[in-house]
């Protein structure tokens, strides 16, 4: 599939007022409002098309399966360092065969969703440079570029991440690569949510290699990443037990096929690392330093995104069986002037509306 | 020195203008004599220069309301103001406008050591936040050279950078939620200390617009915890191409330094009287690397920085032996604008990022540039993430001199873009390279950055004809557009 096949099809559904759902590899069919429109298959507009190890970048179109692109990098010993997931092997629901490859980096970019490294190394847009938009008239739109720093005009390439392409879709993009650590340990500890809360981020305000924590059941587990002699000094200092084939584990929370992640509706709540426990039951992981709790099992939408408000943060239904989703918007819904901005940049970059309505937001 | 004319007609008049004013602040908040006026004339841009019709002064929020919401009615133009460090002309007045200064929005809010956070007003210096942080062995990462000056707010508005960013991130980076009042006098939070806020990445737009779409009067920053140690490793190269490629070597072998900073002769010679930073006068190139952590991680590192340098042909390394040492050898790269200042009636600093194996290339052509305008140009460098500032040194006493600086810092801009970079990587467009925005963009993207700004501020008042050209402007200009250096650059034959 070529760049201006997409700039085709856009075009045509501008023309028609056809609405259009944008998809890389559906592994993210489940997330954000409910699907309409036309099937727009991008899987097909694939390749890396730039990689310089040197430069610390990597440019590819919006198809490339990410095991594609994390391949390439391993072979240099560098990584995507926000750790997205592929959501391969945890399909929940039939899919048509080009699920089977995972995630692409289209999708990754429109979902704007890190894995575990997040709280150390960044969100997705934080390694965003550049992306090849075409927006919702199908005109082709270059924003950024190839060089880490680049203050020219406004930073269209990274409010595209995260839009779950209700802004454009994705046709190549440029992310920053980074060296992976040299040393990787993980050590668990055995505490109760709290606990695990309080020395997170007791932990976090100290010059310590941490790269990712998962609290569940009782159990927080605590990967240190860096130089040997620093990843070995932290694990001296912090004690806990050592964890063997702690990688799959981190794997499993990356991909969600940890047990931790099984029960639905699936609830994820973003707070600010230290905010005390919500008086919501469920509790299922904490991840990001405290940061991201998940909820499981029948919670009241209204109950949990009051809780999660109240202390600072936002409650994304996250998995849910249709009937739910149906009657609860899947993102904490925006103050009203804030919602009408968004209305109005949405207008900016698809003034018909055509492009996934409604997998953000019900207004638009 | 240039007087701006302005290309929008003056809607309301100024007596009442000034009646309106009074109306919503107190005496004390509004400047309105020439004396008084005349401190804001222009930005560290000095040669671009525009006196307003009022300064405001606001010392809180709700007079920032009114005062928008004053001008918005009556179509006045609006410009924010921080310490006026920018580079780029960012906080230049309008001649039919107002200077919004959020000077007296000074106070640190709270610092937080658990969540790593810090709220302050727009106001507060940049440096007087990690001060604020270091009590709990925390600060603030971002640290541009002008840091015991410039604001929060104007870091928000350039997504300013420093010596620190290749390791730790930009403003971007590190900013977490802003408290923005838009030109009709509307509050919005954007961003929250909570991760991945919902809706669009507003606070990834906003960040950087250059006081364009909205005024922010308070900060969220990101806090991280001081390293155990710092240490720098200094390298002497007697080529600043051998330089250079040892640069992109520290990278390939994955190391990425806490900083990596190159400055060239010129540029140590005109530090070295003035810091006494123990540079080494004879080479035609120096690197800084740093490295920072642990004491364990810092020796791991330092030795693998040594023997990558070694390896690229530096024929000195000195390693920081103490704190002081480390300092000394930063303060000469932190004092290079002033330095050069010294040395110079004027000079003129630029700002384009290319890739790093450019950088020998780039200085050639640099070179060449010297000679063909007849102006010395220092070179200081964030090398380590492809940011150049070559300081072009010039007399704005001598007719035509300002002129050719400035034609000679377009051919360098121009020169990056066509070199696969970007026109401004931490400074801004401004005033200043308006023009050559024309040359990065083509018309699609400036008409979408048009929109963008119509969707916040529909009237065009928040600092009008700064950082995106009207499309008029590209077509006098009458440069091509040039992508992502693919189009052959019509001048490059001559290097
Ligand atoms: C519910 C959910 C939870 C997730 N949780 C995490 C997590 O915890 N951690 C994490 O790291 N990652 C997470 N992700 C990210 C995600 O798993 C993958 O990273 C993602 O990239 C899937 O790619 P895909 O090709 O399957 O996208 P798809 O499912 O096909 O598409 C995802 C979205 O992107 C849009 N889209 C796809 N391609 C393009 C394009 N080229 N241009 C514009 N829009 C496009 C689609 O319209 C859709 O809105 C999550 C994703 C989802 C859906
Ligand atoms: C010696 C020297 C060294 C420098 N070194 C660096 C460096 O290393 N890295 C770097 O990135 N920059 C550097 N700069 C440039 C400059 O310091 C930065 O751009 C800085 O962020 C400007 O801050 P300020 O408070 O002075 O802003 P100002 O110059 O007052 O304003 C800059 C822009 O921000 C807008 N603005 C200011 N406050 C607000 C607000 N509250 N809301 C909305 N808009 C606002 C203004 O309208 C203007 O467009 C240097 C400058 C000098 C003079």
């Amino acid at each position: 599939m070529t760049r201006d096949e997409i700039v085709a099809a856009i075009r045509a559904a501008h023309a028609g007022r056809t609405p259009l759902r944008l998809r890389g590899a559906g592994s993210k069919d489940f997330y954000g409002g409910l699907l309409a429109g036309e099937v727009l298959d991008l899987s097909g507009h694939r390749g890396i098309v730039a990689y310089e190890p040197t430069e610390l970048y990597l440019t590819a179109k919006c198809g490339t399966p990410l095991a594609e692109i994390e391949a390439t990098l391993a072979e240099h010993g560098q990584m995507l360092a926000f750790e997205p997931p592929h959501f391969s092997a945890n399909l929940t629901v039939d899919r048509d065969i080009s699920a089977k490859t995972g995630a692409t980096l289209g999708g990754c970019l429109a979902a704007g969703l890190a894995g575990p490294r997040r709280m150390q190394a960044g969100a997705v847009r934080d390694f965003v440079l550049g992306v090849t938009l075409v927006d919702g008239r199908g005109q082709v739109l270059d924003f950024g570029g190839r060089v880490m720093k680049n203050v020219a005009g406004y930073d269209v390439s990274r409010l595209i991440a995260g839009s779950l392409g209700t802004l454009g879709a994705i046709a190549e993009a440029t992310l920053k690569v980074l060296p992976k650590p040299v040393a990787e340990t993980t050590l668990a500890f055995a505490c109760a949510a709290d606990e695990a809360v309080r020395r997170l981020n007791d932990w976090g305000a100290q010059p310590l290699p941490l790269s990712a924590a998962f609290w569940h059941d009782g159990r927080l587990l605590l990967r240190l990443s860096g130089a040997a002699a620093a990843v070995d000094a932290a694990r001296r200092r912090l004690g806990g037990e050592l964890t063997v084939d702690a990688e799959k584990t981190w794997i499993s929370v990356r991909e969600q096929t940890h047990p931790a992640f099984a029960a639905t509706p699936l609830w994820r709540v973003a707070l600010p690392s230290t905010a005390p426990a919500l008086a919501v039951d469920g509790l299922a992981a904490i991840e990001w330093g405290g940061a991201l709790r998940w909820y499981a099992g029948d919670i009241d939408a209204a109950t949990i995104r009051a809780a999660a408000t109240a202390a600072g943060g936002h409650a994304t239904l996250y998995r849910a069986p249709e009937s739910l989703r149906c009657r609860v918007d899947p993102f904490t819904p925006l103050a009203p002037a804030l919602l009408a901005l968004h209305r109005r940049l949405k207008k900016v970059f698809d003034p018909a509306g055509i492009l996934n309505p409604g997998r953000l937001y019900a207004e638009f | 020195m240039c007087r701006m004319s302005s290309e929008s007609p003056v809607v309301a008049d100024r007596a009442t203008l000034l009646r309106r004013l009074r109306q919503v602040l107190p005496t004390h908040c509004l400047l309105v004599e020439d004396e008084d006026l005349r401190p804001y004339e222009c930005d560290g841009l000095t040669a671009y220069r525009e006196m307003p019709l009022a300064v405001c002064l606001p010392e809180n929020e709700g007079q920032v309301v009114d005062v928008l919401r004053t001008c918005h009615q009556l179509g006045v133009p609006v410009v924010a103001r921080g310490a006026g460090t920018g580079l780029s002309g960012g906080a230049m007045p309008h001649a039919a406008g107002v200077v919004l200064s959020l000077a007296r929005f000074n106070r640190i809010l709270a610092v937080d050591r658990d969540s790593r956070t810090a709220v302050v007003q727009p106001g507060v210096r940049n440096l007087a936040v990690s001060e604020a942080a270091a009590p709990y062995g925390l600060y603030y990462a971002p640290d541009p050279s002008s840091q015991i000056a410039c604001t929060i707010g104007g870091n928000v508005a350039e997504n300013s950078g420093g010596v620190h960013c290749l390791k730790y991130g930009l403003t971007v980076h590190n900013v977490l939620r802003i408290r923005m009042v838009s030109i009709e006098g509307e509050i919005f939070e954007i961003g929250s200390a909570a991760p991945d806020a919902p809706g669009y990445d507003l606070l990834a737009l906003c960040i950087g617009s250059e006081g364009l779409l909205g005024v922010v009067t308070e900060v969220t920053v990101k806090l991280v915890p001081k390293p155990e140690l710092a240490q720098v490793v200094m390298a002497s190269f007697d080529d600043v191409a051998k330089a250079g490629d040892a640069v992109a070597a520290i990278i390939a072998a994955g190391i990425i330094p806490a900083g990596l900073e190159m400055m060239d002769k010129p540029a140590t010679a005109a530090v070295e009287p003035f810091v006494k930073a123990g540079y080494d006068l004879d080479a035609a190139a120096i690197l800084l690397c740093e490295s920072d952590g642990t004491p364990e991680e810092v020796a791991e590192e330092i030795a693998r920085v040594r023997a990558v340098l070694t390896a690229s042909g530096a024929r000195d390394l000195r390693v920081s032996q103490s704190e002081a040492e480390r300092l000394r050898f930063w303060a000469g790269r932190k004092a290079a604008f002033p330095a050069v200042g010294r040395i110079t009636p004027d000079y003129y600093c630029m700002d384009g990022t290319i890739p790093r194996k450019r950088l020998a290339e780039m200085l050639a052509a640099i070179a060449a540039m010297e000679r063909k305008y007849g102006l010395r140009c220092a070179n200081v460098f964030h090398a380590g993430d492809g940011n150049l500032h070559p300081l072009i040194m010039y007399d704005m006493s001598l007719p035509g001199d300002w002129e050719k600086a400035e034609a000679f810092g377009a051919e360098i801009l121009e020169l990056s873009v066509a070199l696969g970079g970007s026109i401004t990587g931490e400074h801004g467009v401004g005033i200043e390279k308006i023009k050559q925005m024309c040359v990065q963009y083509a018309t699609p993207e400036l008409e979408t950055f048009h929109a963008v700004k119509a969707a916040f501020d529909d009237k065009r008042l928040l600092n009008p004809e700064k950082a995106v050209p009207s499309l008029h402007r590209c077509a006098e200009y009458g440069r091509m557009h040039v992508h992502r250096g693919e189009l052959k650059f019509p001048d490059l034959e001559r290097f």
